[in-house]
């Protein structure tokens, strides 16, 4: 017979503590890596974890970066992301990555710890309100307040974080609760009344979608995040292929569709291609699919795709009649809905629409006047080259990123990492980190500009420690450019606090114990990439000393239409005065 | 179940909606409602919350203004909170509503006799009373609590207070009274 009280007699029935409970809770998650860094709270579960050989902890440096990596781990393998952090200033130091994941749909968990129940509300040391703070930047948050319901709470946390439109899940663990004990039982099956995300479409909408889609003439799929996150990439191009329709992808669709394919026009919106905003706003009939016309995209929304049909597929009933009204609206999992889809579609007959769209791509590619001095678009052009594809390129935020979204060519999916929708400057270097736990297969690239890498740079360290093989590109040009480029174009060139000063990157990354190169002149860029890819025991930092004013074209300013799509400047194509022939050229980049 | 009133056509306009949840009773559900109204922007005019049948679930009555496309995306986002049950908008079927207040009216002499006889008007009961007040105890549609209040203002109202509208549908439909 076990004994029910001491528990020592069977590790069934032995009692736990909620700390053990937890460490055995993400054992049968199958979490295999936790990103976090521990403090007064959470002593005692990192005492449990201590223990545990089938979990992996890296140590981050700052808990924003332990967020951000599980965000990369999540986008790049598809499995949950895990961060675990102490309480008050470790809880509040995950607020960006935990909204950062809201907005770009990733499915994170975050464990904080919290003062001891009886202390909560008394501003006890190191506590803060983090169920309260992170509300509304949490698909779901809980609180703990009986070690009973540990275990449950964690099957539920994973369960919302990774079903239905996911998103982070917070968990608050009291220091008590997770010191108290009980017996360990991990629940088999979920059961939540007030949450059943439903896949399947509507078929009778399906029908009518399939309708639409046969008399279209000129249909476009426009296609976003969502599609990655439901592993959709495969019906996609199914769908795209027999149907014969032109596809683009916002930011989070960049690589669901491969753009070496005829049928692919790059990225829509803001900085999207010049043809597949045009193709947009011509088309009769618009799919999107697990996108949510967010205003980088649609611009004045009015106006945008004002004359075509739409259908939206999107699991998120909130996301759909948001902000543009559509005629077809399906509500499902993106994976799913194209499944049903497929068999009612016939090949349509777009060969005109193809052939003009051709023409568009050859009158206005995206290009760029090369030179001695280094543009950031060859260099990222220039790995994307080198790599065919097969890298996966977390990008930071600002001009660099446009840049990587227009100039590297994805052709697989979970091969493009970067925050779009909260726009999270210093997420590149962390998120790349947490991308080369999943894939060990492919080089993982971490691109920021000067600005970005220095708001968690820190990570440097945490790169050396694990000898995480990532290579850390740097555009440096000295400005924040982005806003130095809304500065320059729409506010008179008065360039007000964009100039920022770096330290030395190679020998900060010498300080740090890591290869560190340096490229200043275009010639340079290929031998130092080379370098920087033969290193495969720990990280690679590489700067780039780029051109420092620099515009990121087409653009579409805030709030306008394609019809004010700015292209790139006739005296870029022209060339500039003074700069000799022989170093010049124009590139031109092709998609599809 | 009842048969549904004809919805009018979307028109742009603010209508007043009357919003019946069903919520999990749990930790913080309340302020993940009450912060969606204040991170979006959405008006909330009353709300009320209370137990009921199932000791799990509160049923929330949420009285809120806007056109059709925004009581959509209201609808929608109560949907997608993961503590919500139900979320069923009342307003184009059938419904019993009740607000009730408690109204202290300064009396004197001469005027507590007219004051007693508008509140039998109204069907309302004296439920305290001292020289100087009387009390009111007032249920009924908002309508009616809201002209019984205007009635008593003359007097001088002392201190209101209201319970905002609380509201079932009709198990009977397309009979109004």
């Amino acid at each position: 017979m076990t004994s029910q009280k001491d528990g020592s007699l069977s590790p069934h029935n032995r009692l736990m503590t909620g700390a053990e409970i937890f460490v055995r809770s993400l054992v049968e998650e199958g979490v295999d890596i936790v990103f976090g860094y521990p403090g007064g709270a959470v002593i005692g579960i990192y005492d449990a974890l201590h223990d545990i050989s089938d979990i992996k902890h890296i140590l981050t440096r700052h808990e924003q970066g332990a967020v951000h990596a599980a965000e990369g781990y999540a986008k790049a393998s598809g499995k949950p992301g895990v961060a675990l952090v102490t309480s008050g200033p470790g809880a509040t130091n995950t607020v960006t990555g935990i909204a950062d994941a809201y907005m770009d749909s990733i499915p994170i968990v975050v464990f904080t710890g919290q003062v001891a129940l009886k202390l909560i509300g008394n501003d006890a040391f190191q506590e803060a309100d983090i169920v309260g703070i992170t509300r509304p930047i949490t698909k779901h948050n809980y609180l703990v307040r009986d070690v009973n319901e540990l275990a449950a709470t964690i099957k539920e946390a994973f369960y919302v974080a990774t079903t239905g439109r996911p998103g982070p899940v917070l968990v608050d663990l009291p220091k008590d609760v997770m010191a108290s004990k009980t017996h360990f039982d991990y629940p088999k099956k979920i059961q939540m009344r007030s949450y059943n995300p439903h896949t399947q479409g509507n078929k009778k909408q399906i029908e009518k979608a399939a309708e639409l889609i046969n008399k279209s003439k000129r249909p476009v799929l426009y296609v976003g995040g969502g599609t990655i996150l439901s592993n959709a990439s495969e019906e996609l191009k199914a769908l795209a292929r027999k149907a014969r329709i032109p596809v683009t992808t916002t930011l989070h669709g960049l690589g669901s569709y491969p753009e070496s394919d005829e049928l692919a026009m790059g990225m829509l919106g803001m900085h999207g291609t010049w043809y597949s905003n045009t193709a947009v706003n011509y088309c009769d009939l618009l799919i999107a699919v697990g996108a949510r016309f967010d205003d980088r995209v649609t611009g004045n929304v009015d106006a945008f795709a004002a004359e075509a049909k739409k259908i939206h597929i999107d699991i998120d009933p909130t996301a759909i009649s948001k902000n543009v009204k559509v005629d077809v609206p399906i509500v499902g999992d993106v994976k799913h809905v194209l499944r049903d889809l497929l068999p009612l579609v016939q090949t349509l007959e777009t060969k005109d629409w193809l052939q003009t769209i051709r023409q568009w791509k050859e009158e206005h590619p995206l290009r760029y006047r090369n030179g001695k001095h280094i543009r950031m678009q060859y260099v990222i052009q220039r790995i994307g080259e080198m790599t065919n594809g097969n890298a996966v390129i977390v990008s930071d935020v600002g001009q660099h990123q446009m840049w990587t979204a227009q100039f590297f060519k994805y052709i697989h999916p979970r091969t493009h990492i970067t925050s779009g929708g909260l726009g999270t400057m210093g997420f590149s270097l962390p998120a790349a980190m947490g991308a080369s736990f999943a894939r060990k297969d492919i080089p993982v690239i971490s691109l920021s500009g000067d600005g970005g890498i220095q708001m968690n740079i820190q990570e440097f360290a945490t790169c050396v420690e694990y000898k995480i093989p990532i290579k850390i590109f740097i555009m440096n040009n000295s400005y924040l450019g982005m806003v130095r480029q809304w500065q320059e174009l729409f506010w008179r060139r008065r360039y007000s606090q964009v100039k920022i000063s770096s330290p030395d990157f190679v020998k900060l990354a010498e300080a740090y114990g890591c290869a560190g190169f340096r490229a200043t002149q275009t010639d340079e860029v290929d031998d130092v990439l080379a370098k920087a890819f033969a290193i495969n025991d720990g990280p690679a930092v590489v700067e780039f000393k780029v051109v420092k004013e620099d515009n990121v074209y087409p653009m579409i300013p805030a709030g306008m239409t394609w019809k004010e799509l700015m292209d790139v400047p006739e005296e870029e194509l022209k060339g500039v005065e003074g700069e000799a022939p022989e170093v010049e050229e124009l590139v031109i980049l092709e998609k599809g | 179940m009842g048969e549904l009133t004809a919805l009018p056509a979307p028109d742009g306009r603010d209508r007043k909606h009357t919003i019946s949840l069903l919520v999990e009773n749990k930790f913080g559900a309340f302020n993940r409602i009450a912060g969606l109204f204040a991170a979006k922007g959405y008006n909330i005019d009353s709300l009320t919350v209370g137990p009921t049948e199932d000791d799990e679930i509160s049923r929330m009555t949420i009285v809120t203004r806007g056109d059709d496309s925004v009581i959509e995306q209201i609808m929608k986002q109560l949907n997608k909170l993961i503590n919500t049950v139900k979320v069923a908008d009342l307003t184009y079927e059938s419904f019993v509503e009740r607000d009730l207040a408690l109204i202290k009216v300064q009396t004197k002499p001469d005027t507590r006799s007219e004051i007693m006889q508008i509140a039998e008007i109204f069907r309302a009961k004296i439920v305290d009373i001292s020289p100087r007040t009387v009390t009111v105890e007032a249920v009924g549609s908002e309508q009616k609590v809201d002209a019984i209040i205007k009635m008593l203002k003359p007097f001088g109202i002392k201190e209101l207070a209201r319970t905002g509208r609380v509201a079932l549908k009709r198990e009977f439909q397309g009979e109004v009274n």
